[in-house]
């Protein structure tokens, strides 16, 4: 299925979880915060909601800044 | 009593808050945050870089043990953005604190006031402790006050402009009018700047840019720890008054001279 991550399209297998995509890309959940469709996804819920078709994710985490 | 700063249910021993940002490494950020004495060190939201998400974030580089960290929401040019910028950062950070920033455009930096107010509206009803970058402008402090925030933070001049307190009247009004903590965010250059600042009564200071650009960063960050302390001293000490003629410190009694 086509989801949108950070603003660039990208192709994710069905049913997955918002924390089995954080791990296929490498990236550890506790330096980041996950939004789906402009919406938190609480950390707690990260290994059990899934993402659906379309859906757009943020994935953020802190920088330098003033 | 110690001069103890409060805003909302947080209490700081410095009014001298810093930033992240800009800095020419890691270490001279570290050594800069130690310089300055600050309890409160301020961080941006970005999105984590998909194809090189390894290696450290800021968060490693802060003592959370030591400094409260103050999420913005820099680069959010709609409430919308600021908003969910916001929640983020809640959830990132386990923090209620956000500094809002609405900007109305690149090159002035200056706050979107009607975006302001509406983001701030809607975080404090979800409970944030909200620090709005405004303009110096009495009435949208008054309003952003009457919204909930816990403080408000009007400009001394443009984000990364050095040019110091270029209203300090509008600064001295808004002051006089706050049921909140005032503190002076964005154009701060060099000490004196902070000095007059905290003489003009505000609570605190916000500054970046006037530590990590100066030529000696640490050494910029102890000189505004001085001089955000000496011009809360000067404040609370109460200034002489300023005259147009002399008035003599030594007694004119017993001259050896004749005085002309």
């Amino acid at each position: 299925m086509t989801v949108s991550v950070n603003g660039a399209e990208r192709e994710c297998a069905e049913g997955v979880t918002f924390g089995e995509l954080l791990a296929e890309l490498g990236i550890e959940a506790r330096a980041v915060a996950v939004a789906r469709n402009d919406e938190v996804v609480r950390r707690a819920e990260l290994g059990r909601e899934r993402i659906c078709p379309g859906d757009r994710i943020e994935i953020i985490k802190a920088v330098a800044g003033g | 009593m110690a001069d103890v700063l409060k805003i909302g249910t947080y209490e700081l021993r410095s009014r001298l808050i810093v930033g992240t940002g800009k800095y020419p490494s890691m270490d001279v950020m570290q050594a800069c945050h130690d310089a300055s004495g600050a309890d409160m060190i301020t961080v941006a939201i970005r999105r984590i870089n998909i194809d090189d998400p390894t290696g450290k974030t800021m968060l490693d580089f802060i003592d959370r043990a030591r400094y409260t960290i103050l999420p913005n929401t820099a680069g959010c040019y709609t409430a919308k953005d600021a908003i969910l910028t916001a929640k983020l950062a809640r959830e990132l950070l386990e923090t209620d604190l956000i500094k809002l920033e609405v900007i109305g455009d690149q090159q002035t930096l200056y706050p979107d006031t009607r975006g302001t107010l509406e983001a701030a509206e809607a975080l404090v009803a979800d409970g944030f402790t909200v620090l709005p970058y405004i303009g110096d402008d009495p009435i949208a402090c008054r309003q952003l006050e009457e919204i909930g925030c816990a403080a408000v933070m009007p400009l001394a001049a443009p984000i990364g402009s050095g040019l110091g307190v270029c209203n300090p009247y509008s600064i001295r009004i808004i002051k006089e009018r706050a049921g909140v903590p005032v503190i002076v965010d964005a154009g701060v250059g060099t000490a004196s700047d902070a000095a007059l600042a905290m003489e003009l009564g505000v609570d605190a200071l916000l500054m970046n840019t006037g530590i990590a650009a100066a030529t000696d960063p640490v050494r910029m960050a102890i000189a505004m720890k001085h001089a955000t302390l000496a011009g809360r001293e000067a404040y609370l000490a109460g200034r002489m008054e300023k005259r147009l003629y002399a008035n003599a410190s030594s007694p004119m009694r017993d001259l050896i001279g004749t005085p002309k």
